[in-house]
């Protein structure tokens, strides 16, 4: 007797039961799901696989979802929030009503206004207005729901991707990918869950924006290095082939088999499990990774050339695993903190990434994956309509953290098609129509993969947590 | 109590609603229902605003910030009502967001306002008074259970329970499996065939507990149980957030593992972590070297993360370290989630906002240095420095006429006028990216990231006319290297210009105020000239006003004797300064650049002044500067002071006295040789003032609200009134035996260790809302064990609660588990079976190098670097070069693993290695496909593998001794027959592939960062690589990485 596969089975007639008991009523909670993690302690003699499919408690409009993170924090008024009064008053006080109380991370609040470096214009059936600099997106801008009243709390770069990626400013709590996993599992038992890909600097936000918090270490981001060799310690070492390598891994079954039946833990028979899944996993993530399979259009389409670490390369990964049932990917680009030269700036990093943004979202609606796949593009605030210039950090023609209005914009996934929403006042200062707060995002993304945010909790500390906090609404402006 | 049984509410109700057209009103369910679908959201027990709470009647009676929420049987008085009927003249209509409620709806409250508010029963059930908590009753010991006469204690209560749930416990595990569990647990090591060997040959009735006494004496039970304290400590060797830069506080991870190590009782291992600082200041009789590690300790509080961002608010994230501390005491020593009333009442635990800041007052009251860990050789000789400097002052002082002198000097001192300084209270100020915030007394202290250049400009507004002169004082903060005053890493200063602009307040246009950064208007005063209390050599006070920002400067930096003084500058105008109808004053004080500083992230510093205060004055005669800093006037002139306060001031004198020259030179000389400290770590202080802590409205550190006192939460008993209220007195209650909470938490958390989970499942979690414990009375019995023994042993001692747990027969039972005992106890709460865990993310990787032969027995020292892929650190902002340790220090434990908070250790956090964001009391245990490749293909498993093979190719000359051998060292047992079997055909398939390819085999074999010795006689790179292959396999077994 295959005595890991049948208690594999019996595992999954166990998640079925369970399924069914859950449809029937009871909410993918805390109860629910807390019976099926080895939280809280009690939970399991794990002899299940967390990350098996779960089906979300509600009618999902998204399965997957591909998180561009625009890190550094893009300055919308370069590039969706179209503001020509500030041209009109470049180089004058910022007027004192408009001010408030608000503080900067640099600059005087009363530092003067400084006029949009790119030209604006209406594009597609839908007539959203984006900036010269992103003339790609600006093809696809009726399949974007444009967010211009994002609104969030912290002004500082490492609060500010740890507040936008986990709903709170604090250090410690489970990221989004980590709470949509927990809550759907993975379509793919061959590659992790939660993939994490990066091509700019490291992170303000550092491991946080990606970790599980208090969350089972299964649902971390797996963060993807470059080259063939993706996961870390991934490859065999050198001079074990991978004949050798299974007779090992045969052995070291045979021996934990032998164990299981005399010990009786189940966790034996998880280690074994595990095992295996490393092993697939050697073998379906270099092919993920392996681009040269890629029709020449693709690549072109994305500006993609195998074998380069690049933002076009990612986004074209991201795309392979969707395909492979990754359920969230995370690409990061740290590259957009323009305190100085935004012009230069953002035109360089537009350059970098606005093609293959386009390209995702072409692709996947010619493969038809967009319906199923929510794509979101944003940074974690946004940049001041004023000046920002300082002899001493020898900065000139910049723009300083703004965190009261910014721009995001989502694709796919159950979101409209082809509309902008929100407003900011003349200035781009506030936002003065339909704001949406990160919570509020969340509460939405979340919405999109079936989850009723205020249920999908985790018992912690005595406390059920979620990733709103105690916050958020679902917006329904942006669905579809 | 009396209350009208709801029943008879609701009859009185229906019939005077009849008239009201209510019919269907049936009260008080109705008024619940409209409360309950329209209120408790934002008012109930997940959230409630405005300190409102409507879901428990004494809450809602009591009220938020607005007052009482209803008046019962007062419709008219009552809020509630208003603010549902959109009445209130501040408060919108409520709920805020969706419909207003229907007429039908409000009257249904106001009925039942007006019938008393009563609240259905349900709801008062629920709501019953946490204070009854048990957590939070007195601790007593338990009786035995009946039968548990003559039994360890506790197998008495286990067995008790075990008997009611119908399950009997297990036999003994065998002999090797309980020394390599008892090894691990203790130690966090396996132990070597010998070890088990001879434990299995002595039986004599003492072999086990002589060999506890032999793991409780080893050095590296203080490793084991000193990460387990480090998780909750929140230990890391860098500052979090952004920049993430590196800091040095290994010295108190040491310090906790030699206070394991000397079983330093948990009574004072808390009084030290918490307050050994105040101890040292206070207690007399203590050696320096006691003193020195007592503040070492007190860095349990300072792991906190702190943010060094350009352009962060300091003092919003001086408050989340706060937090952050008041969490980590909360989790760590309460097991209470205190940090959940930090911006409401707390929902489930009797714990309100206002206590929740009286605790944290405790914690707010510091100044965070580095503190100084000079070896015991730099220490003797910095005292025999200190010994010449005050022998020579002691000669000089002997002298009468130098004495007379100084008496004079003193005299004149004290009643010469001092110039009349206005300090200036700024308006505005601004620099970056490092920023500055105004203290009490007007000067303005730099915090949050430190940078390599600062121009500081401060903005004011003065009535004056007549302005002669502008002071600007360096003073000392406890936050600043050595106390400052300047940044520099010994805490000296330069600075190159100081200027002052004025402009007439009636003339300002907007643009004239809009900034520092595109307006120059130049309105610069002129300074005849500028004077200061003390120059370097060549570093004159003049240098500020030459009109050149970047060369040379003001700088007062000597020897170690004389550095770190406050200091000042004078600047005298050659005209008086000031308009009719007001003056707006720009002084800009620009700091020298050091620029050896970029990319190094551990040790930046800069020559900014980093605590300044300016002020002007009127006065017209010509201006001088004082001798003594304001703060020395008040310590050394006043009507008593110490001889040390007199050596102080002569040492002023010393230097101003003209025919003392000489003397004041070799004075100096003997400073020079001052030998730095070779470490430093960091420490807390307390402030000189106290700082006064507010209630923030909702936990926003911007809206501080009323003040409060230090004091701990009301339901866990008092202080005790002789307490001092300080970080003193709160060790001191953490440990009061009416403290009902901490011997609980502490020996619930190390049961925990053992058993693979606690009493208390939630051992970080004591409050209503936590896991009820699988057996109360074995856990009150065992905290009243460890703080006050039944037999005169020694109180706290963490050694004799291990000895008490290990010497049970629940301990060493097997771990073996039936199906049917599996369905019944799935998760082992009864204990009818012995522990069996995978180890902790350490131990995985200790046990590969310990088998391996590899592993270092240093214990404590800086943090080390093994092995790191590449690409792992480009993921970090503020990367580091990870220049990979050599020599021993590669191969150490893992708790010495240097630990970058943004990217923390990628093979520990695999197997769930806390990220020391916050404190951590329980580890979650996952089992995941990422963990299997780190055993398989992380270099130094590969390694371990290959030196396991090494071993046992010269260990054994036949394939059949050879497998028993390298399974023992890993498993402690001997393998049978069908394991032999299975390992001897992987070794021989292995041998077949090999000498197919020698080359892979030599690749496989020998590409090692450590040359391994030569083969052993007789053996063959091929028969290497093939018993790499098999040790590789032993290292990847679930039972080597497990607890068994």
């Amino acid at each position: 007797m295959n005595l890991p596969l049948h208690l594999d089975h019996e595992r999954r007639q166990f998640l079925t039961r369970r399924w069914f008991f859950r449809e029937c009523g009871l909410g993918l909670g805390s109860i629910a799901l807390a019976s099926l993690l080895n939280q809280p302690a009690l939970a399991a003699p794990s002899g299940n696989n967390p990350l098996l499919p779960k089906r979300p408690p509600q009618p999902a409009r998204a399965k997957s979802v591909i998180y561009l993170f625009m890190a550094g924090a893009p300055s919308q008024l370069e590039l969706f929030d179209y503001k020509p009064t500030l041209a009109k008053y470049n180089g004058q006080p910022v007027p004192k009503d408009i001010l408030g109380g608000q503080t900067y991370a640099f600059i005087k609040p009363d530092s003067a206004i400084y006029a949009p470096e790119f030209a604006f214009a209406q594009h597609g059936k839908s007539g959203a207005w984006v900036s010269e600099a992103l003339p790609h997106l600006a093809g696809v801008a009726d399949e974007l729901t444009i967010i211009r009243s994002m609104n969030t709390d912290a002004f500082n770069h490492a609060p500010g991707q740890i507040f936008m990626n986990t709903g709170s400013q604090q250090f410690g709590r489970p990221s989004m990918g980590s709470w949509v996993t927990y809550g759907l599992g993975s379509e793919s038992q061959d590659l992790p869950g939660f993939v994490v890909l990066n091509s700019a600097g490291g992170l303000s936000g550092g491991a946080g924006n990606y970790g599980c918090g208090f969350l089972p270490t299964v649902f971390q981001g797996v963060p993807f290095r470059k080259g063939a060799d993706p996961i870390l310690y991934l490859s065999n070492p050198a001079g074990l082939s991978s004949t050798l390598q299974r007779k090992t891994l045969d052995a070291v079954k045979e021996l934990n088999e032998r164990r299981l039946g005399l010990m009786g833990d189940p966790e034996i028979a998880t280690r074994i499990n595990s095992f295996e899944m490393a092993y697939r996993m050697q073998f379906s993530a270099p092919e993920l990774v392996d681009l040269s399979k890629e029709s020449k259009e693709t690549l072109e389409l994305y500006g993609a050339k195998p074998g380069e670490a690049s933002f076009a390369n990612n986004c074209l990964l991201a795309r392979r695993m969707v395909e492979r049932g990754v359920r969230f990917v995370q690409l990061f680009h740290e590259a957009w903190d323009h305190h100085s030269d935004v012009k230069g700036g953002v035109k360089g990093q537009a350059k970098v990434t606005d093609q293959a943004c386009a390209a995702l979202i072409k692709d996947l609606k010619q493969r038809g994956l967009l319906e199923s796949t929510l794509v979101i593009w944003g940074g974690e605030f946004g940049r001041t309509p004023q000046v920002e210039a300082s002899n001493e950090l020898k900065r000139s023609l910049g723009r300083d953290h703004h965190p009261q209005a910014f721009t995001m914009w989502m694709a796919g996934g159950g979101t409209k098609r082809g509309v902008t929403v929100g407003e900011t006042d003349d200035f781009g200062f506030n936002v003065v129509k339909d704001k949406i707060h990160v919570h509020d995002l969340h509460a939405t993304i979340l919405h999109l993969l079936g989850f009723d945010h205020e249920k999908l909790t985790y018992r912690f500390q005595g406390r059920d947590y979620r990733l709103t906090d105690v916050h958020g609404e679902v917006m329904s402006s942006l669905l579809a | 109590m009396v209350r009208p049984p709801v029943i008879a509410v609701r009859t009185f109700i229906s019939a005077v609603l009849g008239s009201l057209s209510l019919s269907a009103a049936d009260l008080p369910s109705d008024a619940w229902q409209v409360l309950e679908q329209n209120c408790f959201k934002c008012h109930g027990p997940s959230r409630s605003e405005n300190s409102l709470r409507l879901d428990v009647r004494a809450d809602a009676l009591k009220g938020g910030d607005h007052g009482p929420a209803l008046v019962p049987g007062k419709p008219a008085e009552s809020l509630l009502l208003k603010v549902v009927a959109g009445a209130h003249g501040e408060i919108p209509r409520m709920p805020r967001k969706g419909d207003a409620l229907s007429p039908a709806q409000v009257a249904a409250l106001q009925t039942w306002i007006e019938a008393g508010a009563e609240w259905p029963k349900a709801a008062q059930v629920t709501a019953a008074d946490p204070r009854q908590h048990w957590a939070f009753q007195p601790l007593r010991r338990p009786p035995l259970p009946p039968k548990g006469e003559g039994a360890h204690p506790i197998d008495a209560f286990i067995r008790d329970r075990l008997v009611r749930e119908k399950l009997t416990p297990s036999p003994p595990a065998d002999r090797a499996t309980l020394l390599r569990r008892v090894s691990l647990d203790l130690t966090g090591l396996p132990p070597t065939p010998e070890e088990v060997d001879a434990f299995v040959a002595d039986t004599s009735p003492e072999a086990y507990s002589r060999v506890v006494e032999r793991l409780l004496a080893s050095p590296h039970y203080g490793e084991k149980w000193g990460r387990h304290w480090l998780d909750a400590a929140r230990y890391a060797d860098s500052n979090g957030f952004e920049k993430d830069r590196t800091r040095s506080i290994w010295p108190y991870r040491d310090w906790v593992i030699r206070a394991f190590n000397e079983d330093l009782p948990f009574d004072e291992f808390t009084r030290q972590q918490l307050a050994g600082d105040l101890w040292a200041d206070a207690e007399v009789g203590r050696s320096e070297e006691e003193r020195l590690q007592q503040r070492i300790a007190t860095g349990f509080l300072r792991n906190s993360m702190v943010n060094m961002e350009g352009g962060i608010e300091p003092e919003k994230f001086r408050v989340e370290t706060i937090i952050d501390r008041v969490d980590a005491v909360g989790r760590t020593w309460l097991g209470l989630t205190i940090a959940c009333a930090q911006c409401h009442n707390h929902k489930y635990d009797p714990i309100s906002q206002k206590e929740y800041f009286q605790f944290y007052d405790f914690l707010n009251q510091d100044v965070e240095p580095k503190l100084d860990v000079p070896s015991v050789a730099t220490r003797e000789k910095r005292a025999a420095i200190r010994a010449a400097a005050a022998a020579l002052e002691g000669k000089l002082w002997a002298d009468p006429a130098i004495r007379a002198r100084f008496e004079n000097w003193e005299k004149a001192l004290r009643g010469a006028p001092t110039v009349a300084w206005i300090p200036l209270d700024a308006t505005e100020w601004h620099s970056t990216p490092m920023k500055f915030e105004k203290q009490e007394d007007l000067s303005l202290l730099a915090g949050g990231d430190v940078y390599n250049s600062s121009v500081l400009r401060v903005w004011v507004d003065v009535p004056y006319t007549n302005l002669t002169g502008f002071r600007l004082e360096a003073l000392n903060h406890g936050n600043l290297p050595n106390q400052g005053p300047g940044l520099d890493g010994q805490g000296d200063f330069l600075i190159g210009e100081f200027m002052v602009e004025a402009s007439p307040l009636t003339e300002l246009t907007n643009a004239a105020t809009a900034g520092t950064n595109f307006v120059a208007t130049t309105n610069r005063i002129e300074f005849r000239r500028a004077i200061a209390d003390v120059e370097a050599s060549g570093f004159p006070a003049s240098a500020m006003t030459d009109g050149v920002t970047t060369n040379g400067g003001w700088a007062t930096a000597f020897t170690a004797g004389r550095r770190n003084q406050e200091r000042r500058a004078v600047f005298e105008t050659t005209q008086p300064v000031g308009f009719p109808g007001g003056t707006r004053l720009l002084l800009t004080v620009h700091s020298k650049l050091s620029d050896d500083l970029q990319g190094r992230h551990d040790r930046v510093s800069n020559f900014i002044p980093g605590r300044v205060r300016l002020s002007a004055t009127t006065q017209k005669e010509p201006l001088t500067v004082d001798p003594l800093s304001e703060s020395q006037r008040r310590r050394l002139l006043g009507a008593t002071r110490t001889p040390e306060q007199t050596a102080e001031l002569f040492r002023v004198f010393l230097f101003l006295d003209p025919s003392l020259a000489e003397s004041a030179r070799q004075w100096d000389e003997l400073w020079k040789d001052w030998p730095g400290a070779e470490n430093y770590t960091l420490a807390l202080q307390r402030r000189e003032t106290p700082r006064q802590t507010k209630v923030f409205r909702r936990g926003d550190w911007q809206k501080p609200t009323v003040p409060v006192t230090a004091d701990v939460p009301a339901v866990l008993n008092g202080l005790g009134g002789d307490q001092p209220r300080d970080r003193r007195g709160l060790a001191e209650w953490l440990t009061s035996p009416a403290n009902p909470l901490t011997a609980r938490v502490i020996v619930n958390r190390v049961w925990q260790h053992y058993f693979g989970q606690g009493l208390v499942v939630t051992t970080e979690d004591f409050g209503v809302r936590s896991d009820p414990p699988s057996h109360p009375e074995l856990l009150d019995w065992m905290a009243v064990e460890f703080m006050a023994p039944s037999h005169g042993g020694k109180p706290w001692s963490w050694k004799q609660l291990h000895r008490l747990i290990v010497s049970s027969a629940t301990y060493q039972q097997s771990s073996r588990v039936t199906p049917e005992a599996l369905e019944q106890d799935p998760y082992n709460r009864w204990l009818a079976r012995g522990p069996r865990v995978r180890v902790d993310a350490e131990a995985v990787q200790d046990i590969a190098l310990k088998v391996s032969g590899l592993l270092s027995p240093k214990v404590g020292g800086p943090s080390v670097f093994p092995p790191l892929p590449d690409g792992v650190m480009s993921l970090a902002y503020g990367p580091i070069a990870w220049n990979v340790s050599e020599g021993d220090d590669r191969y150490r434990r893992a708790m010495y693993t240097f630990w970058k908070r943004s990217v923390p250790y990628p093979a520990l956090t695999t197997f769930d290695a806390p990220t020391a964001e916050q404190s951590c009391v329980r580890r979650v245990r996952s089992n995941t496909p990422l963990q299997a490749l780190v055993t398989l293909n992380e270099p130094t498993f590969n390694q371990a593998a290959r030196w396991l093979a090494w071993r046992t190719l010269a260990a054994a000359p036949d394939e059949a001794g050879r497998v028993s051998w390298a399974f023992r060292q890993c498993l402690g047992r001997r393998p049978d027959p069908s394991e032999t079997e299975v390992l001897t055909r992987l070794v021989q398939e292995a041998r077949t592939e090999f000498a197919g390819r020698p080359r892979d085999a030599a690749a496989f074999a020998l590409s090692d960062p450590k040359s391994p010795p030569p083969l052993p006689p007789g053996t063959s790179v091929v028969d290497l690589a093939a018993w790499t292959t098999v040790t590789r396999a032993l290292l990847n077994l679930d039972e080597t990485v497990t607890k068994e």
